[in-house]
């Protein structure tokens, strides 16, 4: 038996976090086939096709892919799903859409958001937000497991030569119709794979003040995080909010300013490699998990950091 | 039109989650527990809906123990019109949840279930797409916005890339983001009159599901602390640290 890898891409190119996936799910299993659903995605299996640790990819075409609606993809997966012992997804919004929608045909129990393979049957997932650890075994036949891609590293993207097989097309399901996608766009890294992210809370005191982070962003490269109290007080839009609600983040540099640290937005970033809280509050809870703490005002430190930044002359792009 | 909505009982948010001695799970003894903060968002949107004359009934239903019934009485506080509790022991999967559940879809034929995207205690995030797929009905996942129109509904919903808009036909699976809506709080007089509504009690084996695990749960640990940092003086030492020891800028 196999591992089939469902790629996460936008018909024109692979997702990054595929690659992550992909490396999960050759740590459950070597044999590891990937498939790509979609409209014109040849790029995207050809892609698929060049990683080495990929050894037959599966490329199904309509038009009725082209959106991703996980009514139309589930009964492609559920089809080819006999052949497998395991279905392997990202867990992020694509997969975890997707991914219960198969796991309920199949009548399997489903594993989401894996951060490691302990053995092909036995994974390690984070519960409570993080605030807890849970080992748990599949006792299905078939296993359906979501995976926590910052917690795999990328599989190397070329070298590869596996063959392409087209499979069949399913139906198109009648009774959702994809409308728009209004995609967020940014000159700055993504948040969720960003070297660098600088965050700000409630602490910013108003939507304005969030020019202080976006000049220090501007200097490191970074991406713009926020707390949820600071989206849900309007400083600054959703998406770039880091925590159990928002996004997982895990940057080399994380950089929290004016947030002091609930349950909720620890849960987003306290696996980043170096984190630095700075808040006037000396008892924050951020300060438990800081590398680097700073007691301080953010609207004094902020224009002084901004300042040392610009008399270091070796910034890393 | 008839909105079934499902409630979970869990650990309040608040509440800093201990993991047992014993690595069996977490603490739940004399800890307070309320509605799974987005599945009140699905009772908001419900009762909002019906409001708006757009809805006749909403039913809430909650599986789990006995003490599940607080939750379902919380969601008939907020405007629920009657409640289902489905008593279960022991632990429960989102597979045979959603079981239940279309169990209860078959028996009270609603035209739109609501909950909340995810349980903020398993963290599974997948009950609404395993009990879309079991109905064969359209799902729309992580909903920040949803708009009534005729026999359809138009859900905006939040993804990894920004928003997204679907159409989708009803009957429909919502699953519901916090930014939804913000949920009210029951009234005095409201949780009064909530006591004299009814709540239906069922017990699983009554509906023919099987709800044994179909996954061991080995232990429970606690996440592997982070060690303790420094607190820097200044801003240069902060930015020299940065630089000079941790070298990431």
């Amino acid at each position: 038996m196999a591992v089939l890898l469902i790629a996460e891409h936008n018909n024109k190119e692979l997702k990054p976090f595929t690659l992550n996936a992909v490396t999960a799910a050759s740590q459950i299993d070597p044999e590891v086939h990937a498939v790509i659903i979609g409209k014109d995605c040849e790029e995207g299996a050809k892609a698929l096709s060049q990683l080495p640790l990929v050894k037959k990819v599966i490329h199904v075409e309509a038009a009725h892919y082209e959106n991703f609606v996980a009514e139309n993809f589930a009964p492609v997966i559920v089809k080819l799903a006999d052949n497998y012992s395991h279905i392997v997804c990202s867990a992020n919004t694509f997969g975890k859409n997707l991914m219960p929608r198969i796991a309920a045909a199949l009548d399997t129990s489903q594993i989401s958001d894996i951060i490691k393979v302990i053995s092909p049957d036995t994974f390690l997932r984070p519960i409570y937000a993080g605030n807890a650890f849970a080992t748990v075994k599949s006792k299905d036949a078939k296993k359906c497991v979501t995976i926590r891609p910052t917690s795999f590293d990328p599989c190397e993207s070329t070298g590869g030569s596996a063959s392409i097989e087209k499979a069949e097309a399913g139906e198109e399901f009648m009774h959702t119709k994809f409308i728009k996608r209004e995609e967020i766009k940014s000159d700055r890294p993504e948040l969720g794979t960003a070297r660098v992210v600088i965050s700000g809370g409630r602490g910013m005191q108003n939507g304005d003040n969030f020019k202080l982070i976006t000049s220090i962003a501007d200097k490191l490269n970074a991406a713009i995080g926020a707390s949820r109290a600071a989206v849900d007080a309007g400083y600054i839009s959703n998406d770039h909010q880091v925590g159990q609600t928002g996004k997982v983040v895990v940057p080399d540099l994380y950089i929290a300013v004016g947030i002091s640290g609930a349950i909720q937005h620890l849960a987003g970033m306290k696996e980043s490699k170096i984190i630095v809280a700075i808040n006037k509050d000396g008892e924050a809870p951020i300060f438990s998990v800081a590398d680097y703490g700073l007691e301080a005002d953010l609207f004094e430190a902020l224009p002084q950091f901004l300042e040392e930044l610009n008399k270091l002359n070796t910034i890393q792009k | 039109m008839k909105i079934l909505v499902a409630v979970k009982r869990v650990i309040d948010y608040n509440v800093q989650v201990r993991v047992k001695e014993d690595n069996t799970g977490v603490v739940t003894d004399n800890v307070k527990m309320s509605t799974n903060p987005p599945d009140d968002n699905a009772i908001e949107e419900a009762v909002k809906i019906k409001e708006a004359g757009k809805a006749t009934e909403v039913i809430a239903v909650s599986i789990g123990e006995e003490k599940a019934q607080e939750t379902v009485r919380k969601a008939l506080a907020v405007g629920a019109d009657k409640g289902i509790l489905v008593k279960v022991d022991g632990v429960l999967e989102p597979l045979a949840v959603s079981k239940l559940l279309q169990k209860i879809v078959e028996k009270e034929k609603p035209d739109l279930v609501f909950m909340g995207k995810q349980a903020i205690d398993d963290d599974c995030n997948q009950t609404g797409q395993m009990l879309s797929a079991l109905l064969n009905w359209p799902q729309a996942t992580f909903a920040s916005k949803i708009e009534i129109k005729d026999k359809k509904l138009e859900v905006t919903r939040e993804i990894d890339e920004g928003l997204e808009t679907i159409e989708i036909n009803i009957p429909a699976i919502v699953t519901c983001d916090l930014r939804l809506n913000e949920p009210r709080y029951a009234s005095l007089p409201n949780i009064m009159k909530a006591k004299k509504k009814p709540i239906e009690q069922l017990n699983a084996s009554d509906l023919g599901v099987d709800t044994s695990p179909r996954i061991d749960q080995i232990k429970v640990e606690e996440p592997p602390k982070r060690k303790a940092g420094i607190k820097v003086s200044s801003v240069a030492e902060l930015v020299q640290k940065l630089k000079n020891e941790a070298k990431v800028i």
